[in-house]
């Protein structure tokens, strides 16, 4: 009889659940992995590429992040079809906050009005939900860098570290132990956790967030071996004029942070 | 127009204990008369014409009391709509007075809002504190030191071109608005008997002194 409750998507189910929504979200857990990991002087986002073919024209321009305004970027998992029209709506929502007000928009409320628009196509007949998550990385004036996550429901969340798509448990759990975790000696970085100091989260650097996030796609993609062809960073900070600069490694950039990854792992591993 | 005179006025006062790069503060005081007259008919001396947007904004609206009292309070009622639907969060000054000028352009092609604003408020985030804003329902706005509007500015303009100054206290900038008052009371062929007298500071937004109490209305 559950399945006469799958079809629509906007009719609960006996046992109080709208089948189609939590499709959505299933379908995401497929998906290439997204990281987000909020730093002291910055935000880090970084993806899987998947790559489905040797004989695909490569993309142009980036199919996992895209920026919304000058002070907001979202990373993507999930259809990127889909993904568009969200994009679209959430720089429109930017851009006219901005004619409105001539200030930039507040992260929240640009992260609050996407997901509105997602939750309508969890509520209206006749229509799927947008079968996208995202990762949110913005600045403001009020509340400085921040990282959101959202999903096809239309909830959404602040993170100081998390991973949508593919292994999304492995990755958090990752990050779970290894965000914030103060480091005595350099190259040592399997900490247990300290329940003196734990609770006391001492964010990191860019840098450091910048190997954290691979480290956790190395995880999260299953002992496949970490290459600038199949990851893309990008990082988020201010410049000396407090301007925001977005900016995507490109492959010399993160293969050195790729290297570096491993030189620590190995290290670590010796010892 | 009607003949409502808004005047308005900023000061600085040296904080006490200064910070090298913002040694000056600034802080806002507005100032209107009560009036409210149409043609040979004077109906009220009690109005408040400033409005209160936020703790730390208030604008001084001139214009017929129909467009004055719908302007003041559709801008005003926008505002809080923001901070309700933004988990509290304010707009800056700036925001403000770019939002209530983008509603005066609207309006301007469908039946205008004939209503001149003066908008002030204060930042805790602007180097400065408080800034000034002058507009008119031509949807025209500027950022300025000090503003008139009205057959008021005629009088008013010139004593605050030459008494105005950076970085003068509250007393002072109050005086001289004291003395736009005796000015236009002398030489206004309109009776305008009660002013009110608003300030801006840190603390919020506080009124001064009244002619009238608006409370009576």
């Amino acid at each position: 009889m559950a399945r006469r409750y799958d079809s629509s998507t906007t009719t609960f189910s006996p046992e109080g659940r709208l089948h189609q929504v939590e499709y959505a979200i299933e379908a995401i857990n497929n998906a290439g992995t997204s990281v987000g990991i909020l730093a002291r002087d910055g935000v880090v986002m970084a993806s899987e590429r998947k790559i489905t073919s040797g004989l695909l024209a490569p993309a142009k321009t980036s199919e996992k992040t895209y920026k919304l305004c000058p002070h907001a970027t979202c990373t993507v998992a999930g259809l990127t079809a889909d993904a568009n029209i969200l994009i679209d709506q959430a720089r429109l929502r930017a851009g006219r906050y901005a004619y409105q007000y001539q200030e930039p928009i507040p992260i929240e409320n640009l992260v609050e009005h996407v997901c509105n628009y997602k939750q309508a196509y969890t509520q209206y007949g006749g229509l799927r939900p947008f079968g996208v998550a995202f990762l949110f990385a913005g600045y403001d004036e009020t509340h400085g860098f921040q990282l959101y996550q959202s999903d096809p429901s239309g909830n959404y969340s602040g993170w100081k570290a998390t991973v949508i798509g593919a292994n999304n448990q492995a990755g958090k759990s990752l990050l779970k132990t290894e965000y914030g975790v103060k480091k005595e000696t350099d190259g040592d970085e399997m900490k247990t956790d300290d329940p003196t100091g734990g609770e006391e989260i001492e964010l990191p650097d860019l840098a450091e967030a910048c190997r954290l996030a691979v480290k956790v796609l190395n995880k999260t993609m299953d002992g496949a071996v970490a290459s600038p062809e199949k990851l893309e960073l990008f990082t988020m900070s201010l410049d000396e004029e407090g301007n925001c600069v977005h900016k995507i490694l490109n492959a010399k950039e993160s293969g050195e942070i790729i290297a570096q990854v491993e030189a620590e792992t190995q290290s670590a591993g010796d010892t | 127009m009607g003949c409502g005179h808004v005047f308005c006025k900023m000061y600085g006062s040296r904080l006490p204990n200064k910070t090298p790069s913002y040694p000056l503060k600034q802080q806002v005081v507005l100032a209107t008369d009560q009036v409210n007259a149409r043609s040979i008919l004077m109906y009220q001396q009690n109005l408040d014409k400033i409005a209160e947007l936020s703790s730390h904004s208030a604008m001084g609206v001139s214009g017929p009391n129909c467009d004055l009292v719908n302007f003041s309070e559709y801008i005003s009622k926008n505002l809080k709509l923001y901070e309700l639907s933004n988990d509290g969060l304010k707009l800056s000054t700036h925001a403000q007075a770019n939002f209530c000028r983008g509603e005066l352009a609207k309006a301007l092609r469908k039946g205008p809002f004939q209503v001149n604003v003066i908008l002030g408020g204060y930042d805790a985030k602007v180097p400065t504190g408080g800034s000034l804003y002058v507009m008119d329902y031509l949807g025209s706005c500027t950022k300025a030191n000090y503003g008139a509007q009205g057959y008021a500015s005629n009088f008013c303009l010139s004593i605050m071109d030459r008494d105005w100054k950076e970085g003068q206290t509250e007393e002072e900038a109050v005086q001289i608005v004291e003395k736009c008052i005796r000015e236009l009371q002398m030489r206004f062929l309109i009776n305008q008997s009660n002013f009110i007298i608003k300030v801006i500071d840190k603390e919020g937004l506080r009124t001064l002194k009244y002619g009238a109490d608006p409370a009576d209305n």
